[in-house]
């Protein structure tokens, strides 16, 4: 495989989910963390941010399925995950949230449930595309 | 053991001599995420300190040996903290509760610096930590700018420290817990009494705080 080829495919990738918005500087900050020492940092971090969202999902999908639905519960859970997002530059997924937190304010049900199947359709785009990036990465190196 | 033998032996300002022998800051570091509990400490050790990294203001106090039982002597041997930063938002004892209960504790521990981090810009919530003690106000995400600032801060009371411990141990054999005062006090009173939310350190500071109010 033209490795050349497979860098320059990473870095593509790389400047659409800057440009379009779906990371934002905080991942270049957290490639500025990465260095000969710990050359796969940013991946390092971005493993465990989808094994904390996946916890996290898991946990607004069964308190959603809950009656009563306990809205101090989800908006707990939502803003862990918000965290999440925000420590990787995850800025699509975020803002998503955000209409999120307003529904459980609220208390509107519906909307928190129709928001976080769109969170949730957001969160998978995203780890496509990275899961995608970083596989070019390592193929390239 | 007398209260001032304690002092004398087991000052946390003291910095740990690292293999290299150059003199490095020890940083415990509270958050419940995971995320977040990677970054930091990648944050502190690209910033060259020592760090240690728990998940609950819990496990900190009994790291510190605070944890109300276990108050050993070992304890208070072993750890020397230079600097607390710990999330605001924990399930079970928030960053806050941590801060008070630091800084309700006798002058050796109450003297360590605490930073609060938080996603969240409120006001009010600023204000009530700063008002508890905390040092500082960090918006998360920390970023590595934030660090080499704290980091700097925390150098330049260290270094102060140990001048003052030099001229006291020239002029007498006594430490009393009176005459140890942390070089922040006096400047982080001042700016308290002045209503100023902002904690009392470099210009950039004060310039990154008002951008994100």
């Amino acid at each position: 495989m033209d490795k050349v080829r497979l860098q320059r495919e990473a870095a593509f990738i790389r400047s659409s989910l800057l440009d379009q918005g779906y990371l934002d500087e905080q991942f270049i900050q957290l490639e500025e963390l990465q260095d000969n020492d710990n050359p796969n940092f940013v991946e390092e971090v971005v493993t465990l941010f989808y094994t904390d969202s996946a916890r996290l999902i898991y946990n607004i999908d069964q308190a959603l399925l809950s009656n009563p639905t306990d809205f101090t519960k989800l908006d707990d859970y939502m803003h862990q995950f918000k965290g999440s997002c925000s420590s990787i530059g995850a800025k699509k997924v975020k803002n998503e949230c955000n209409g999120f937190g307003e529904y459980c304010e609220a208390q509107n049900y519906d909307g928190c449930f129709r928001t976080f199947q769109q969170i949730k359709q957001e969160y998978i785009n995203l780890k496509k595309k990275l899961e995608t990036y970083f596989q070019l990465l390592k193929e390239a190196a | 053991m007398a209260g001032g033998e304690v002092l004398r032996q087991n000052l946390p300002e003291k910095l740990e001599e690292s293999p290299s022998g150059a003199n490095e800051l020890h940083v415990l570091a509270v958050d419940d995420s995971l995320v977040d509990r990677k970054v930091i400490e990648r944050l502190l050790k690209i910033s060259s300190c020592k760090v240690t990294v728990v998940e609950s203001g819990t496990r900190a106090l009994q790291y510190l040996g605070l944890d109300g039982d276990k108050k050993s002597s070992i304890g208070f041997d072993s750890v020397k903290v230079n600097l607390i930063m710990t999330d605001y938002s924990m399930p079970g004892m928030t960053g806050y509760d941590l801060l008070k209960k630091i800084k309700q504790e006798s002058s050796v521990f109450r003297e360590i610096p605490v930073v609060i981090m938080s996603s969240e810009n409120i006001l009010t919530r600023i204000d009530r930590c700063l008002e508890e003690g905390a040092e500082d106000f960090l918006l998360k995400p920390v970023k590595l700018s934030d660090v080499r600032r704290l980091k700097d801060f925390i150098m330049r009371g260290e270094v102060k420290e140990g001048e003052k411990r030099c001229c006291k141990r020239s002029r007498s054999e006594d430490c009393s817990p009176s005459s140890m005062t942390h070089p922040c006090d006096s400047s982080l009173l001042s700016s308290l009494s002045s209503s100023s939310v902002l904690s009392p350190l470099s210009p950039s500071t004060l310039s990154s705080k008002k951008s994100r109010l």
